[in-house]
C-alpha cells in the first residue's frame, strides 16, 4: 500500500475509534470539540513559546553585535597606538563573534519559520473548529443516534486531520524551540566566560594594556602640548575662544 | 477526490489524476522503505507539486480526505513517526 493511503488510513482509524468508545455518537461530538478547544489553547501556547525564544534569540544577537562593534573600535585604537598584536587579538575576538552571530541567525531564521507555520496552523484549525461546531449542533438536533453515526463520523474524520497537522507542527517546533535553548544557554555560558566579550571588561589584562597604553600617549600628548606652548609663548588655547566671539 | 497535505491544507483532485499520483507514491514509498532520504525528498516534491495543481478547498471545509500526504519539508524519520502511528495524529 502507498504512502497516501496510508496515512489517510490512520487518521480513519482514529476517528472510528473515537467512535466505538461511546455509547451515543453525538457524544463524542462534545468530547471531540472539548479536545479542540483544548488543541486551540495549546496552540496560542505554543506560538507565545516560540515567540519568546526567538525574542531571546534577536536579545543575544544584538548583545554579539555590539561586542563586534566594541571590539573593531577597540582593534582600531590599539593600531593608533602602534600594538598590532592587541589589534590582532581584538580582531580574532571579533571574528568568534561574528561566527556566533551567523549562527544565530540562522537558528532565529528557523524558529522564525516555525512561528509562522504555528500560526498558519492555528488559523486553519480555528475556522475548522468554528465549522465543526455549527455542523455538532446541526447533527445532534436533526437526527437520532443511529443516523448520526455516519454524519459524526465523517466530521470527526475531517477535524481529526487537521488536529493531526497541528499536532505536528507543535511537535516540530518544540523540538526546534529544545534545541535552540541548549545552544542559547551555551552561548550564555561563552559570554559569561568572557570568551567572546569585548576587551573593556574591567579584569581583561588585555583592555589594561590598551588603557595603561592610551594613558602613556595621552599624557605624552599634553606633555608635547605644554611644550610647544611654552616655546611660542602663545596664551593657552582654552583662553582664545571668548575672544573671537567679539 | 480530496487530497490532503499535512500543514498545507485539503485540495480537490480529478479522479484521472490519480495513475500519475499513485505513480509517484509507489516511488515515494520505495524511497521510504529503502531509507533513501534524497529520492524520497525528491519524489514527495513532484508528488505534492502534482496535488497543488488541483483545487484548494477552504480552510473550513469539514470533510475527511480520501488520501493524506506528509508535509514539504518532512524528513525520513518524521514520516516513519506518522506512519508508526503513535503520538503525532491525535484522534
Amino acid at each position: 500500500m502507498g504512502l497516501m493511503q496510508r496515512l489517510s488510513l490512520i487518521f480513519k482509524s482514529k476517528a472510528s475509534r473515537a467512535l466505538d468508545s461511546a455509547e451515543d455518537p453525538r457524544e463524542t461530538l462534545d468530547y471531540s470539540y472539548e479536545r479542540q478547544l483544548d488543541m486551540l489553547q495549546q496552540m496560542r501556547r505554543g506560538v507565545a513559546d516560540v515567540a519568546t525564544s526567538r525574542k531571546r534569540l534577536e536579545l543575544q544577537a544584538q548583545g554579539l553585535q555590539r561586542s563586534a562593534a566594541k571590539l573593531e573600535q577597540q582593534a582600531k585604537q590599539a593600531l593608533d597606538q602602534n600594538r598590532e598584536d592587541l589589534a590582532r587579538e581584538a580582531l580574532s575576538r571579533r571574528a568568534g563573534v561574528m561566527t556566533q552571530l551567523a549562527e544565530l541567525q540562522v537558528q532565529h531564521d528557523q524558529l522564525k519559520g516555525e512561528e509562522n507555520r504555528l500560526v498558519d496552523a492555528s488559523r486553519r484549525l480555528e475556522a475548522k473548529v468554528q465549522a465543526f461546531r455549527t455542523r455538532k449542533e446541526t447533527i445532534k438536533a436533526s437526527y437520532s443516534a443511529a443516523e448520526a453515526e455516519t454524519k459524526v463520523g465523517e466530521a470527526l474524520s475531517g477535524i481529526s486531520e487537521e488536529m493531526g497537522d497541528v499536532g505536528l507542527a507543535m511537535e516540530r517546533a518544540e523540538d526546534k524551540v529544545a534545541s535552540m535553548q541548549a545552544r542559547s544557554g551555551a552561548l550564555d555560558e561563552l559570554m559569561a566566560s568572557g570568551a567572546l566579550e569585548d576587551l573593556s571588561a574591567s579584569s581583561d589584562p588585555l583592555q589594561a594594556e590598551l588603557d595603561r597604553t592610551s594613558g602613556t600617549s595621552q599624557v605624552d600628548a599634553e606633555l608635547a602640548r605644554l611644550r610647544g606652548e611654552l616655546d611660542s609663548g602663545d596664551p593657552p588655547a582654552a583662553l582664545e575662544a571668548p575672544e573671537e566671539k567679539r | 477526490m480530496i487530497i490532503r497535505i499535512m500543514e498545507e491544507g485539503q485540495f480537490e483532485v480529478e479522479e484521472d489524476a490519480l495513475p500519475r499520483l499513485n505513480e509517484l507514491d509507489t516511488k515515494l514509498t520505495q524511497g521510504v522503505e529503502s531509507g533513501d532520504e534524497v529520492a524520497f525528498a525528491a519524489g514527495l516534491e513532484m508528488l505534492l507539486t502534482e496535488v497543488r495543481t488541483g483545487t484548494r478547498l477552504p480552510d473550513d471545509y469539514l470533510g475527511a480526505s480520501d488520501l493524506v500526504l506528509p508535509p514539504v519539508d518532512s524528513t525520513l524519520e518524521e514520516v516513519r513517526a506518522l506512519l508508526g502511528d503513535e503520538g503525532l495524529v491525535p484522534g
